[in-house]
């Protein structure tokens, strides 16, 4: 989740109201956002990633302002119409769609061009999914001739400075040499042209969305008016994005400036900042929350929450992007409502408890084992070909992991008995004899199953000593067995990872369930350990379905 | 105790080892005039100090022992003895003294500097260096020099107790390589307390039973005999048994409050397709939850089946414009293929999903849990994790709301030692509203974050159940939790199966 750092002192400027650090401090955290900390002049936030609407200083603010009952409801912007227009001339499939803006009478400092670029860089990040559905630019309108155009072109024959390179780039080259390009070269990679904004000389502003140009596409502390446009795949992203931008510049001082998109006989209008309407039923509300709320109240926590409400009605603000069904106000009402003055209730749901019947047996085999003095392990599923496969001197379909981040936690684990000796391996300086055990999940393929993958509980116990042997190993097993209140047969079998002679199958009701032996010397070597082991590995899904 | 009782409590070996020490306090004495180990004896004294009978002492001394070389020419003489020896009837050449005497090379060379600086040799140039013996030298090798008394002393040999003419030899032959060595050498002795010089005193041949015998009680023979007394404040060796881990100790504690709740157990596989884990909790498709960074996918088979078609349209549709369930949807035209990925489970909600598409209308009101294994995409350190735990709770009720779901966390939270809870406004992408709870650390005094919950958006609950009726949802971990009642600061340790840790790891009593 994206963190922002805003500057306290404009902070309370913009909220209007100075409030002590402990109210501060809590009232954020109340809000919905979660406050890392204050320190000095500095407010850093994480913002959830709903609420794209709050990584502007002014944003967040504005949303503080209203919670705190300062400046409540609908926040009015003026638009005006710019008089220029945007011209469409070819778009690519995976980038069609356009919206832009016109802002004037900004009073940019370093500060605010710093917290601009921010924005953008955030929304981009978050709202726009790294830019995969849409990039923002904005422009000193002054270096920039309308109308605009907004086409596409071999890349070629795109050259520009893109902003802070030293020299003139093809787009190609962008994308391998520059390192904005390069972050984002995925994007136009396949491409055989890539969009471009084009002003009225024919001077190329920018190519969405990997970089503006230096020359005419670097906003700087004397830029007054500029030029917002926001390009990608997603239109009602970009709209929101849009709109987040502008209004936060309107709260800075700008004035809001629309202008017309023209593709063809189509002709779109931007920024529109009119609020959606939605309607939320009193009852519905209610009866989500638990409460007893009446209209009058209603309207006043939606105004806390920026929104306006009148019988039933809610105007939902145009920078809001989350709000799309209307249980989303009714968390907005809920915060305004204060979670903190939510009177918890256990309700009186009449249900019975129980628990899945494997789960008992999987707890009474654990006890039976704890009783014969065995300690118990927590193992991780992850593992490696490895432990599994060569180190046991066996060969086995396992499933890997697409993404692992390391090699050792790279599959899942298709037996346990390679947990057992790695936690054998891991407490060689630890007293003797020991006698261990874990249940836990495998890992097969198989066609059976929704993922094609069988998943099964396994018990696995194993027994190291001077002389820890088949004897002492299947003394357990058929203690545990003879608890369970089953019998059970024993027939020879060759097992690579068990010593020739000393390795059984184990039956149960004709089902074959267990393999039970003395690990082979080469495998005790290959875990490096010095000490006889015996174990067992005992299906537990089947057994129990032999119960 | 009176002196008669303490008299009494002696074990055998106190008995035996008791009278000699103050005739011979040191431990090596007492070994030999015991007879006994040095174990044994050990043990006796201990036991005795204990009770206050006498002081074990442990004396420090600095001692010198013999070196490889020195024990080596303990044998066969010092080089330049038998460098002399080598040239006593002849005049030879280096070659030739080296082949008699066996000499290295460089023991050779610092013999012929000790030598010529002694005056004990003539080094003559005849083309060839000849050596010849003076009579200074005749005289030096009739005559045991002081370094070669010393090699023969007994070692280890007390430095503080060396003669004058011994501390002049060491000198010397610590300038010598490997020769001589000293060391710490520890002495211990027992020495009588006013009480053990009293004890010693009395007659502790004593007529008591060292123990009660089965023959004793067959025949009888106990009758009138006093036993031994113990000291009863001994330590004892320490024994462990056998153990349930710590961790699932944890989680069967964290079952019962649920089940006591009246909760009825879900349970499911490890690895879900990723509809499962995200398209049924409409997780948008570009959600980054579903980042390879985030989530461990499944190289082979990367692909599952998708579920009945009735529920995969809904969820498609949810989706894409919201369906029937009033809302906008995401706006997007939704993947299959993309629903298909094979996933690690990165939550246990899931399974709650699951639990509500088998639910029918008559099953309601319902009440699930599970605790269960989950994996994120993690590299392993000291506070984070690729497996862990998490507890999952729904209920489905009409009447359940957002008042109920945080009186539900409240008490399972309180019922895992955390009384004070509080909540936050937070954001998951399958519930609304979603609430974040922390409690308060009664240790630390401070907030601690413990996990989410909500009840689920519509766009989950309606796709599933066939129509939208409140279910509150949560989610949180519990790890953080365990380790704070285990005392344990690095997450590791719940998973690094140390026999150790695990064997003397305190019971989890709640």
């Amino acid at each position: 989740m994206p963190t922002v750092t805003f500057n306290k002192d404009v902070f309370e400027k913009l909220v209007g109201k100075k409030l002590p650090l402990n109210q501060l401090k809590d009232r954020i955290s109340m809000l919905g956002t979660d406050l890392e900390g204050i320190e000095g002049n500095e407010i850093t936030v994480e913002i959830f990633p709903d609420r794209p609407d709050m990584l502007s200083e002014q944003g967040f603010a504005r949303a503080f302002s209203s919670f705190i009952g300062v400046n409540t409801g609908l926040a009015g912007f003026d638009v005006k119409k710019s008089g220029t227009h945007v011209k469409v001339e070819k778009t690519l499939k995976i980038w069609p769609h356009v919206v832009t803006a016109i802002v004037k009478g900004l009073k940019f400092d370093d500060e605010k061009v710093r917290e601009m670029i921010q924005l953008q860089e955030k929304l981009g990040v978050t709202l726009c999914r790294d830019r995969k559905k849409g990039g923002i630019g904005i422009y000193p309108l002054d270096k920039v001739s309308p109308p605009v155009i907004f086409t596409t072109e071999k890349p070629e024959k795109i050259r520009f400075r893109p902003l802070e390179f030293p020299r003139e780039l093809t787009g190609r080259q962008i994308l391998s040499q520059h390192p904005t390009g390069r972050k984002y070269a995925d994007i136009m990679a396949d491409q055989d042209e890539f969009p471009i904004f084009v002003d009225s000389k024919g001077i190329i502003m920018s190519m969405p969305p990997i970089i503006n140009s230096h020359d005419v596409g670097k906003i700087t502390s004397d830029t007054r008016d500029v030029f917002i446009e926001a390009t990608g795949p997603h239109l009602n992203t970009l709209l929101v994005a849009l709109n987040i931008i502008v209004t936060s510049m309107a709260d800075m001082g700008g004035k809001i400036f629309s202008l017309d998109i023209i593709r063809g006989k189509e002709k779109m209008t931007t920024p529109d900042l009119s609020p959606s309407t939605m309607k939320l039923s009193l009852e519905y509300a209610n009866n989500r929350l638990g409460l007893e709320l009446k209209q009058n109240e209603i309207k006043k926590l939606l105004e806390k929450m920026g929104y306006s409400y009148s019988k039933g009605e809610v105007l939902v603000p145009a920078y809001r992007a989350d709000v799309i069904h209307p249980c989303d106000l009714v968390e907005d009402l809920a915060i305004a409502y204060g979670y903190e003055n939510f009177k918890e209730e256990i309700p009186s749901v009449s249900t019975i408890g129980s628990e899945e019947p494997f789960t008992v047996f999987r707890r009474k085999v654990s006890g039976i084992l704890v009783g014969l003095g065995l300690i118990e392990l927590n193992t991780y599923h992850l593992t490696d070909r490895e432990s599994q496969c060569s180190r046991m001197q066996a060969d086995m379909d396992m499933v890997e992991l697409s993404n692992a981040l390391t090699a050792e936690y790279s599959s899942l684990r298709t037996w346990m008995i390679p947990s057992i000796l790695k936690v054998m391996a891991d407490n060689k300086h630890n007293e003797y004899p020991q006698k261990i055990f874990d249940i836990g999940t495998i890992f097969k393929k198989s066609i059976g199953t929704e993922t094609g993958i069988e998943e099964n509980e396994r018990l696995a116990v194993g027994i190291t000593s001077e002389n820890a042997d088949f004897t002492g190993i299947k003394q357990i097993l058929d203690y545990l067995i003879r608890m369970l209140d089953l019998e059970y047969e024993i027939q020879p079998v060759e097992h690579p990872s068990f010593i020739p002679g000393r390795v059984g199958r184990v039956t149960v009701n004709k089902k074959k369930v267990a393999y039970i032996g003395e690990i082979s010397p080469q495998v005790l070597s290959a875990w490096d350990l010095q000490m006889p082991v015996s174990c067992f590995e005992l299906n537990l899904t089947d057994l129990f379905n032999a119960v | 105790m009176d002196i008669k009782q303490l008299a009494q409590t002696l074990h055998p070996l106190e008995r035996k080892v008791l009278p000699l020490v103050e005739k011979h306090p040191s431990l090596e004495e007492l070994v030999k005039q015991t007879g006994l180990s040095e174990v044994e004896v050990m043990r006796a004294l201990q036991w005795l100090q204990n009770k206050g009978v006498l002081e074990i002492k442990e004396k420090r001394s600095e001692a010198v022992l013999l070196d490889t070389n020195g024990k080596q020419y303990l044998e066969e003489g010092l080089p330049e003895k038998r460098f002399l020896k080598a040239v006593d009837k002849s005049t030879l050449t280096i070659d030739e003294i080296l082949k008699k005497t066996g000499l290295a090379k460089d023991e050779l060379n610092s013999c012929l500097g000790i030598l010529k600086g002694k005056a004990a040799i003539d080094l003559k140039k005849d083309g060839k260096l000849r050596i010849s013996i003076t009579d200074n030298g005749k005289k030096l090798l009739k005559k045991e020099s002081f370094e070669e008394q010393f090699l023969k002393k007994d070692f280890p040999a007390d430095i503080s107790a060396l003669k004058d003419e011994e501390r002049f030899a060491l000198e010397n032959l610590r300038k010598r390589k490997g020769l001589v060595k000293t060391e710490t050498i520890k002495e211990k002795s027992a020495s009588l307390t006013e009480l053990g010089r009293k004890l010693a005193g009395q007659d502790i041949g004593s007529d008591a039973e060292d123990s009660l015998t089965s023959g004793m009680l067959k025949t009888g023979s106990w009758k009138g005999k006093n036993f031994r007394r113990y000291d009863i404040s001994i330590n004892v060796p320490r024994i462990s048994g056998g153990k349930r881990h710590f961790v699932k100790d944890a989680i069967d504690y964290v079952r019962k409050i649920w089940l006591e709740l009246g909760f009825e157990e879900m349970t499911g596989p490890l690895v879900q397709t990723s509809f499962w884990t995200f398209d049924a909790l409409f997780t948008a498709q570009d959600h980054p939850a579903r980042d390879l960074q985030d989530t461990f996918f499944i190289k082979n088979p990367a692909k599952g089946k998708l579920p009945d078609k009735k529920i995969v349209d809904a969820v498609r549709k949810t989706h894409e414009d919201g369906w029937t369930t009033g809302s906008k949807g995401w706006q997007y035209s939704w993947d299959p293929e993309d629903a298909r990925l094979n996933a690690a489970r990165t939550h246990t909600t899931m399974l709650s999903a699951l639990a509500l598409a088998k639910l029918k209308p008559e099953d309601l009101p319902k009440k699930y849990f599970s605790v269960g294994r989950c994996f994120r995409n993690e590299t392993l350190d000291y506070c984070h994790l690729f497996e862990f735990n998490q507890v999952e709770g729904i209920v489905v009720d009409e009447n359940i709301n957002f008042r109920n779901l945080l009186g539900y966390l409240k008490q399972f939270f309180s019922k895992l030692g955390y009384p004070k809870a509080r909540f936050r406004p937070a954001y998951f992408p399958y519930t609304e509203p979603s609430v974040e709870i922390d409690v308060f650390h009664p240790v630390h005094k401070e907030w601690m974050e413990l996990g989410g919950a909500g009840i689920f958006r519509p766009e989950v609950v309606k796709p599933l159940l066939g129509r939208d009726i409140p279910v509150a949802a949560w989610g949180p971990g519990f790890g953080r939790s365990i380790m704070e009642y285990y005392g344990i600061t690095d997450i590791r340790d719940l998973y690094r199966n140390d026999l150790r840790q695990i064997r003397d790891m305190k019971i989890w009593m709640r």
